[in-house]
């Protein structure tokens, strides 16, 4: 095989990115070619770490390098709060705000009666199971402001019912919302959820 | 090939990076896929939740091809759908029946007619459940398996029609029942468009229209289990009114 095919080979691969197509896969791969001691070699070596390494937690379903991520793991998280979210990305979005203390418990998705996806797809019986041998007190349903996302709110509410305090996430103006530009929904919602100052 | 039209939107789902392929339950032309292109960005999807009434200009090369969408939003139910249990349920309840039941690309007026006006009831949670009802006859009806409920198939009296016959879906008398009356389907006088509709008639009535769809339509489309969402909107409609 030619060192071009070679290079073809990692172009129609990176091409494969999500946010990256062929031109943009052939621009990077030259960057990197350019930059092969800063970038390619440790690039290939952390791709190649992270390859033999990444697992999914097996208690929360975060994507982490060893069977407990961090997260579940260190016992300063363990205030029992738990986080429910539909994914990982959902996960360090909550973790880039830093606000967030507790534990999370991935679901990997939501309900969808129209493409099949029932409980037993998702990581429910593990929440169930995790409410019932886990210290927790609290179970914040941080999911999608979708009718997919509500409805398995819903479905998670019903199931922890009485066993648990159960909240979900405020639905309303965003910071730095202007009201004119907001869909009627989500005004709906703000005004259902205003509070006295 | 292109036309536009209205619809409701049934379900999204994401196509590669940027767009989406969403089933929609338009006017004149039934249930209709395409592709949206730019459907799955921050600016398009929210307007893509079901329930969403929809203006659709639909273009393809063939008229078996998929097709694309270019789609402007004209109301969205999600509020109204996200503001209770109940709405959200029967929301869900709708679209996943709708899609289970009608064949893409046939053209349903009537009841396309009827679920906008269902839909634009959400929120309604004391009119709601009633006119769910009403729309689960519509839609076997417009299946092929609406039921007879005008008189008794035993006597053809028009009094006194307490049943429904679980084989043929006609209404039966409390006379004509005779010692099948515990084999038959109840027939609460909501069901028949008559008296005032407790909750308990209604529970009743979605019974009966229940047994239909899971014994007569659902074996009709390959016997596909009916969606868990019908079911989810029954179980929070009795929980609500215990």
């Amino acid at each position: 095989m030619s060192s071009n095919s070679d290079i073809d080979a990692l172009i129609d691969l990176m091409a494969r990115l999500p946010g990256l197509g062929p031109r943009s896969a052939r621009r990077a791969v030259l960057h990197l070619i350019r930059k092969r001691t800063l970038l390619l070699g440790p690039l290939a070596d952390a791709m190649r770490l992270v390859a033999d390494t990444a697992r999914e937690c097996l208690n929360c379903g975060n994507v982490g390098t060893a069977d407990i991520c961090d997260i579940c793991a260190s016992h300063k998280r363990g205030t029992g709060e738990l986080c429910v979210v539909e994914d990982v990305a959902d996960l360090w979005a909550m973790e880039r705000a830093g606000v967030f203390k507790g534990r999370y418990h991935v679901l990997g998705g939501t309900l969808s009666a129209l493409d099949a996806v029932g409980p037993e797809d998702l990581r429910i019986p593990r929440l169930i199971d995790r409410v019932e041998t886990e210290a927790v007190s609290e179970v914040i349903l941080a999911l999608n402001a979708t009718v997919d996302g509500l409805t398995t709110a819903h479905y998670i509410a019903d199931r922890l019912q009485g066993r648990v305090r159960l909240t979900s996430l405020a639905q309303g103006v965003p910071i730095g919302g202007e009201l004119d530009y907001l869909d009627d929904g989500t005004i709906s919602a703000a005004l259902r959820a205003r509070k006295e100052i | 090939m292109d036309w536009r039209d209205t619809g409701i939107l049934l379900s999204m789902r994401r196509h590669g990076e940027t767009s989406a392929i969403i089933d929609v339950f338009t006017q004149r032309h039934g249930r209709h896929a395409g592709v949206v292109r730019g459907g799955a960005s921050r600016k398009v999807a929210p307007i893509l939740q079901p329930g969403a009434q929809l203006d659709l200009a639909w273009r393809a090369r063939l008229e078996d091809h998929i097709g694309a969408y270019k789609v402007e939003p004209l109301r969205s139910r999600a509020a109204a759908a996200m503001g209770g249990r109940l709405a959200l349920a029967g929301l869900n309840a709708v679209t996943a029946l709708v899609a289970f039941a009608l064949p893409e690309r046939e053209a349903h007026p009537r009841l396309y007619r009827r679920t906008e006006r269902l839909l634009d009831l959400l929120g309604q949670d004391e009119v709601w459940p009633l006119a769910y009802l009403g729309w689960e006859l519509a839609l076997l009806e417009e299946t092929g398996f609406g039921l007879d409920l005008d008189r008794c198939a035993a006597t053809g009296a028009t009094e006194s029609l307490i049943y429904v016959s679980p084989k043929s879906g006609r209404a039966v008398s409390r006379e004509g029942a005779g010692e099948w009356a515990d084999r038959m389907l109840p027939l609460p006088p909501c069901l028949r468009g008559q008296g005032p509709a407790p909750d308990d008639e209604i529970a009743q009535g979605l019974a009966t229209t229940g047994h239909f769809l899971e014994h007569r339509l659902a074996p009709a489309l390959g016997n596909k289990p009916l969606p868990d969402a019908r079911a989810r909107f029954v179980a929070a409609f009795l929980r609500a009114g215990a």
